[in-house]
């Protein structure tokens, strides 16, 4: 009731809404260029740099995956290991065939995705608290599964076939590739399906899901769609490190089906931004700066990752890009709208993008 | 017995039990209360009465700790207590009767009573005095309340209030839900909670009950104060362009009053225990 | 014979399991808090448990109230400091800071103890004596008498919560914050109490469990909390006999599982925690809006 609106004064003139501020045209170049630089990376530097950012670029597939569940659709999976190792399989079972493990990057996309239809079928009426553990617990059932089959290796794993006699540079920069490919990928679905209707959809479930039910949205159906598509990226950023570890070995503690990586992803995100498209990947940068320096046998990077996550959930919901968001009000991957009143330069932030300071449709 | 309660106190002290001075509430965005200021007198029954929306059980609420104003004050027994937490209030002798009586379904009626006895300052209100005030909550106080009728249930929240002694007792909308006939004799109780030394500030929908029982009103408008005065004092047509909005073509409110108009005179009620 | 031997052992197992799980149902009923440290909180008392015995030489049955009372003032602190502002903060942050509190335990038992398992010496002969009731059935005394303890607790947390003041003021802000809040209740302090109760269990069901077999940094996830949550589902959420009746049928469904093929205890356990899911996961269930 106290709302005053210009709109209603000055009704004849036509308010603007636009995606940005200015002209998208231009961050879509900048990240052009950005991904043919980084492309370039395997002529330009040692392969020992190029596998530390396949590492970096797996966890950027995961963090932009997660958060996407948890930001975007709200829904707090502890179990995304479960596709993740699934993904590693997928692309291990045709290797063991005979068929290239590049190639079975797209099965394994694929079937991670087909994997999480049933999956969703047994947790999704479960409560937000419950939902997360039950998420883990089948994951921990998918791990124990697999580790019954013994002609994938059972219990101890697998060395991955199929680079046999290949030059190790050679092979360095393919895997680079093709990890940078899943990467850029995963991001540009998730930008894409967040500025689609489904972005609109899920924004309606976020702000208020009883009236968006009763707008007829279907609520259950944007949750599996969500649920499916992080699943299969979560399958393919999988599949990427079973080709850089050319082995794929289960366990639950330090293999492909361990909670870490759920930690690890969870972790990026939240520190980098927890419902904004950059914040996984400042997070990812972060999560990769305290990897290098602490080195990953010791658990202490896990440690300290784990109580900045803490803090920042607690005291800065939005994560490291909040607060530069907050400052500087950029958007680089804008999922929101600005509203333009009759003759103003400057766009007035729309309210999706107050809201969206909400982070993750959570009300206090 | 009604009417005694309709008549202020001979001696008015000189410090109001309640000063509340300018309060700006706001929910979210929307603001729900514009600058309201009431004083209550120990020993009064102060009646706030508007239409829905109008901003009375807000604040109340906000009274009571459970909203914090924007700007404003209350001060309570000489004390400024905008910033104190709702249980301290309790402590300190603000008891409020929630909206829709907010029992708690899993606790039998003595449990509840119970619970509200817990905090409790010193004072003539027990268990055992509720039970003389509402005999027939004996023999069902091991009863869950979720089994019963409105008009148990707010007898019996009304007791969870007693039973900590309060001092200023804040009553949210009684009537909620219940046929005329119980409300008239949840409102006659009034009389020997006063007796107890309670003072009474209380939100009312039905403007007639309210008025019946009153002996200061303010009538609330969409946050505002449109009325203030005591219920002999002011005329009917008043009130109803105060509950109204004098400016209102057609004459149509913002909320139906219930019971037909304003202050038609009850028809004999039938209809069932609410 | 096996197979009665199977059934009565996982029947006793329940108990333990019930201990597990019984936190896990009370902080949830109280505070809607999931607590994904769960698991790893009764792992740190375990180990709380070892070192107190390590370094001060009492015997075991002295640690336990040492533990307990550790635990409980830990369960109040957390609650009051670090729960209570992620519940301010919403369901989502709650789910963070529980997720990352397990994270940071696990690592940090990891970091200091070590991944070995240690087990918790009980000094006397009740690990390994066990019992005969004729026709070959063996019982292990330690399981009957975890068991034994499991019922008491739900025997004593029922009768707290229905007839003392503070189970009343429990149950009453878990019906109604506000309205406690009203009745002069503050609503932080009963959440803290609760917390020391739930953090009660927690650390009994960490030593039992020790005192079983091994524990590991990663026993809280790996075990703990995946067999509480289980006994939650299956037994029905919001009752406390339920966690008893649940963890009953996991630990019987796992012992008919190793009695077919030992390694399918675990996975025994998962289907029929799966099929419950499926079945009727009442009360676990809400049409998805925060409440």
């Amino acid at each position: 009731m106290s709302v005053t609106t210009d709109a209603t004064v000055r009704s004849e003139e036509k308010v603007k809404v636009t995606r940005s501020r200015r002209n998208v045209a231009w961050t879509g170049l900048g990240a052009l260029v950005v991904v043919v630089v980084l492309a370039l990376f395997p002529y330009i530097v040692y392969s020992g740099t190029t596998a530390i950012m396949v590492q970096g670029l797996i966890v950027l597939t995961l963090a932009s995956m997660w958060n996407l569940l948890a930001g975007y659709a709200g829904l707090v999976s502890v179990g995304q290991q479960a596709f993740f190792g699934l993904g590693a399989y997928f692309v291990l079972i045709p290797a063991t065939h005979g068929l290239s493990p590049f190639l079975s990057l797209p099965i394994a996309t694929v079937g991670a995705g087909v994997a999480a239809f049933p999956l969703w079928w047994l947790v999704s009426r479960l409560r937000l608290g419950y939902f997360a553990i039950a998420t883990w617990v089948l994951a921990e059932a998918v791990a124990l599964f697999i580790e019954q089959i013994q002609s994938i290796g059972g219990g101890t794993g697998m060395p991955l076939p199929g680079f046999a006699g290949m030059d190790p540079t050679l092979l360095a920069a393919y895997t680079y590739w093709a990890a940078l490919v899943v990467a850029v990928l995963a991001i540009a679905t998730v930008y894409f399906l967040l500025r689609s209707r489904l972005g609109l959809v899920l924004t309606a479930i976020r702000d208020d899901e009883t009236a968006a039910r009763t707008s007829g949205v279907r609520v259950g159906l944007a949750r599996l769609l969500v649920f499916v598509v992080a699943a299969a990226g979560c399958g393919a950023a999988g599949g990427v490190l079973a080709i850089d570890q050319l082995q794929v070995v289960p366990g639950t503690s330090g293999g492909v089906f361990s909670v870490q990586w759920t930690a690890i992803m969870a972790f990026a995100t939240i520190i980098g931004g927890l419902g904004t498209i950059e914040g996984p990947i400042l997070g990812t940068a972060v999560y990769m700066i305290l990897e290098q320096t602490l080195q990953s046998y010791n658990a202490w990077y896990l440690i300290i990752l784990g109580l900045v996550a803490i803090g920042i959930a607690l005291f800065a919901r939005r994560g490291l890009w909040g607060l530069v968001d907050d400052r500087f009000n950029i958007r680089l991957f804008p999922v929101g709208y600005y509203l333009w009143s009759p003759g103003e330069r400057r766009g007035r932030q729309g309210r999706q993008g107050r809201q969206a300071k909400g982070a993750a449709g959570v009300a206090s | 017995m009604s009417t005694s309660a309709n008549e202020a106190p001979a001696a008015q002290q000189g410090a109001p039990l309640l000063d509340v001075r300018d309060l700006i509430v706001h929910h979210g965005q929307l603001r729900a209360l514009s600058g309201i200021s009431l004083r209550v007198f120990p020993g009064e029954v102060y009646a706030i009465i508007g239409a829905n929306g109008a901003g009375k059980s807000t604040l109340l609420r906000t009274i009571a700790g459970l909203h914090h104003p924007t700007e404003g004050s209350i001060v309570y027994d000489d004390k400024d207590v905008t910033g104190m937490r709702p249980e301290k209030r309790a402590t300190a002798g603000i008891v409020m009767v929630p909206e829709g009586r907010r029992l708690f379904p899993s606790l039998t009626l003595e449990e509840n009573l119970q619970v509200g006895a817990t905090f409790a300052r010193s004072g003539p209100w027990t268990i055992e005095k509720v039970y003389d005030l509402f005999p027939w909550m004996k023999e069902r106080r091991h009863q869950k309340t979720s089994q019963m009728s409105g008009g148990e249930q707010q007898s019996v929240a009304i007791g969870r209030a007693l039973v900590a002694n309060p001092r200023m007792l804040l009553l949210d909308e009684l009537s909620l839900g219940l046929a005329p006939v119980i409300m008239r004799r949840i409102y006659g109780m009034l009389p020997q909670i006063l007796s107890s030394g309670v003072t009474v500030l209380l939100v009312e929908q039905d403007v007639s009950q309210a008025l019946r029982v009153a002996t200061h009103l303010q009538c609330l408008l969409e946050g505002h104060s449109t009325l203030e005065g005591r219920p002999a004092d002011v005329t009917a047509a008043q009130v109803e362009a105060a509950y109204f909005g004098s400016a209102h073509p057609g004459g149509q409110p913002p909320g139906d009053p219930p019971h037909g108009g304003l202050l038609a005179p009850h028809a004999p009620s039938e209809g069932s225990e609410a | 014979m096996g197979w009665v031997n199977a059934i009565i052992q996982g029947i006793l197992t329940g108990g333990l399991y019930a201990l597990f799980a019984c936190g896990l149902s009370l902080m949830f009923g109280v505070m809607k808090l999931v607590n994904l440290a769960h698991g790893d909180l009764a792992v740190v008392a375990a180990y709380i448990g070892i070192g107190v015995i390590a370094v001060i030489h009492i015997p075991f049955l002295w640690s336990v109230p040492i533990v307990v009372a550790i635990m409980a003032a830990l369960g109040y602190v957390l609650q009051r400091s670090l729960f209570q502002s992620a519940i301010n903060r919403g369901e989502l942050t709650t789910l963070i800071v529980t997720f990352g509190l397990s994270i940071v335990i696990e690592n940090g038992l990891l970091q200091f103890f070590t991944a070995n398992s240690r087990g918790i010496g009980t000094g006397s002969s009740l690990i390994s004596s066990s019992f005969s009731i004729g026709a070959g059935l063996q019982i292990a005394w330690l399981d009957v008498v975890i068991f034994a303890l499991a019922v008491v607790v739900l025997l004593s947390l029922q009768y707290f919560l229905s007839s003392s003041k503070y189970g009343r003021l429990i149950r009453a802000v878990a019906d109604d914050r506000e309205a406690a809040q009203l009745a002069g209740a503050d609503y932080r302090h009963v959440f803290g109490i609760a917390a020391a109760l739930a953090f009660c269990t927690v650390a009994l069901a960490g030593i039992a469990y020790g005192m079983t077999t091994v524990v590991s940094p990663t026993t809280g996830t790996d075990t703990i909390l995946l067999f509480a949550f289980a006994a939650v589902v299956i037994g029905g959420l919001g009752s406390l006999w339920g966690t008893l009746v649940g963890g009953i049928v996991l630990g019987v469904a796992q012992q008919i599982g190793a009695q077919i093929n030992i390694s399918y205890e675990l996975l025994a356990g998962y289907i029929v925690f799966l099929a419950v899911l499926v079945i009727r996961p009442q009360g676990l269930t809400t049409r998805r809006s925060q409440s």
